[in-house]
């Protein structure tokens, strides 16, 4: 993701006054109620900034989609409300951009359906999206294995699991669904993935910590 | 040879046949949403419709390296159907959205009030959000249902140069070019239009506002009548040039005037954009 700072000295004029625009509509949303509070009234009535959601890459890039997204999001402050329609009503790339915010905003653990959802999905940019810190934080057990397994099925790289050494260490049972599945591959004469002997070794109780994974 | 398909429901069509498409040449196409051949029941089946054509589809077609957009629209024949008009007021939501590059598929089917209703309510809407529209024009009574059609767009707010006129036929072409909108043509095994035909409308009519397509659904049609037509016009003598003309470089005029075609396909490793949230960490 790109930071304001940044976005601000990339952007051309015009793009910039857009995203000034987008993101005081957003600041004024979240100004105006409390989270509480902002229940949706019909859902077709969506606040200005969720429209400026959708049009992001056609204002400022594509390449800069993302990013602005994920601003609107911070910046308004978005309740679940918003990121369920803003998911739900969503193109791939809209929802991957929620699906990237989400550590990022106060949801508690109230945003998983959204990334089941995603994991449930066969599009990898959403599958990868899905993984992130959210996910890290807040999947139980059995999902987040479940996930990891979702990577290596649909090759996402496991580069993208958040905190991905940190909670495989000492996985006995991950490890055990990792030996079922290398098995399998091997008696059907395909390659295991090289992506599983990554996240086998990180299993082990004394794994080394892979490079740190911040964000 | 570069194909955009400016009309193929591939959401009815298997990988093989986006192997088979890539390998004769298409790069791009427009799947406009239509009728799936049984009917839809509440406007909520239009909306998971409408996401598959927004996500799904594009992710299917960027594996096989062809640029997929969309246009959405309630089709005429369910515009009859009350249980599924709702789908009107949702379509602002959805036209906002990047691979939306007309609102379409929008005509006839029977001529009923219900879809005078139904054309009008939804070339406004493309005139409001500065998009083309595919028309389809009717197969039943399809010449007066053309002249009917032409009429409600000179009534409209939308300019016919922002208008595709599809599923043409050597009946109705003259007066489809007279209308200065863009002419469709459909190629399909059987019916409608085929390659030779097509070639010969080129002849006729040259190969300015043109557009093939090959319709290709779940009814028998075959992906690849793009490029047989294509074949078919350099037989004939035309060039290389204007198989580009009218296979390429007229469907991304058309769809240009969305501001909204984006012609390089991403690829499909999920990181590609993904890539971003680990900067921070490596």
């Amino acid at each position: 993701m790109t930071a304001r700072k940044e976005l601000d000295a990339e952007l051309g004029g015009t793009a910039r006054a857009w995203l000034d625009e987008a993101l005081a509509e957003a600041a004024h949303d979240a100004a105006a109620a409390p989270d509480a509070l902002r229940a949706e009234v019909s859902p077709c009535a969506s606040p200005p900034w969720e429209l400026r959601y959708a049009a992001a890459g056609r204002h400022c890039g594509p390449e800069h989609a993302d990013s602005v997204r994920s601003l609107l999001l911070v910046e308004a402050r978005a309740p679940l409300s918003s990121v369920t329609r803003l998911y739900e009503q969503g193109t791939a790339a809209e929802r991957r951009a929620v699906l990237l915010t989400l550590h990022l905003l106060d949801l508690g653990d109230t945003a998983l359906p959204l990334v089941e959802d995603a994991l449930r999905a066969n599009d990898t940019r959403l599958v990868a999206a899905a993984v992130g810190p959210y996910a890290a934080d807040h999947l139980d057990p059995h999902a987040w294995r479940h996930a990891v397994l979702k990577c290596l099925f649909t090759e996402v790289p496991v580069a993208a699991v958040a905190r991905l050494a940190d909670r495989a260490r000492g996985d006995a049972e991950l490890a055990r669904m990792l030996d079922d599945f290398a098995a399998e591959r091997t008696a059907a004469g395909r390659p295991v993935p090289e992506d599983l002997r990554t996240v086998l070794a990180l299993t082990a109780p004394t794994a080394a910590p892979a490079p740190t994974e911040e964000f | 040879m570069r194909i955009f398909d400016p009309h193929i429901h591939m959401t009815s069509r298997t990988t093989d046949d986006y192997r088979a498409m890539y390998d004769a040449g298409v790069r791009a196409l427009v799947e406009p949403s239509f009728w799936l051949g049984q009917p839809r029941t509440s406007p909520a089946s239009f909306f998971d419709y409408f996401d598959a054509l927004l996500g799904w589809e594009p992710f299917r077609a960027s594996q096989y390296g062809i640029a997929h957009h969309c246009t959405l629209a309630l089709n005429p024949k369910e515009a009859n159907d009350p249980r599924c008009t709702p789908v009107l007021d949702a379509l602002p939501r959805y036209l906002v959205k990047d691979s939306v590059v007309a609102v379409g598929e929008i005509g006839y089917d029977s001529m009923t009030p219900a879809e005078d209703h139904a054309l009008a309510a939804q070339l406004q809407l493309a005139a409001d959000h500065g998009l083309p529209a595919l028309v389809h024009t009717p197969h039943r009574d399809k010449l007066a249902g053309l002249h009917r059609t032409i009429d409600v767009i000179r009534e409209s707010n939308l300019p016919p140069e922002f208008v595709l006129l599809d599923h043409l036929n050597e009946t109705t072409v003259k007066a489809a070019t007279d209308s200065g909108c863009w002419a469709g043509f459909s190629i399909y095994p059987d019916t409608k239009m085929d390659e030779d035909r097509m070639v010969t409308i080129l002849q006729n009519h040259g190969t300015e506002k043109i557009l093939v397509n090959s319709a290709a659904d779940w009814g028998k049609s075959d992906p690849l009548k793009t490029r047989k037509v294509a074949d078919a016009m350099l037989k004939a003598g035309f060039t290389e040039d204007d198989v580009d003309q009218v296979l390429w470089r007229n469907p991304v005029a058309f769809y240009g005037q969305s501001g909204r075609l984006q012609l390089d396909v991403l690829t499909p490793d999920p990181l590609h954009e993904g890539n971003s949230i680990l900067r921070g960490g490596e």
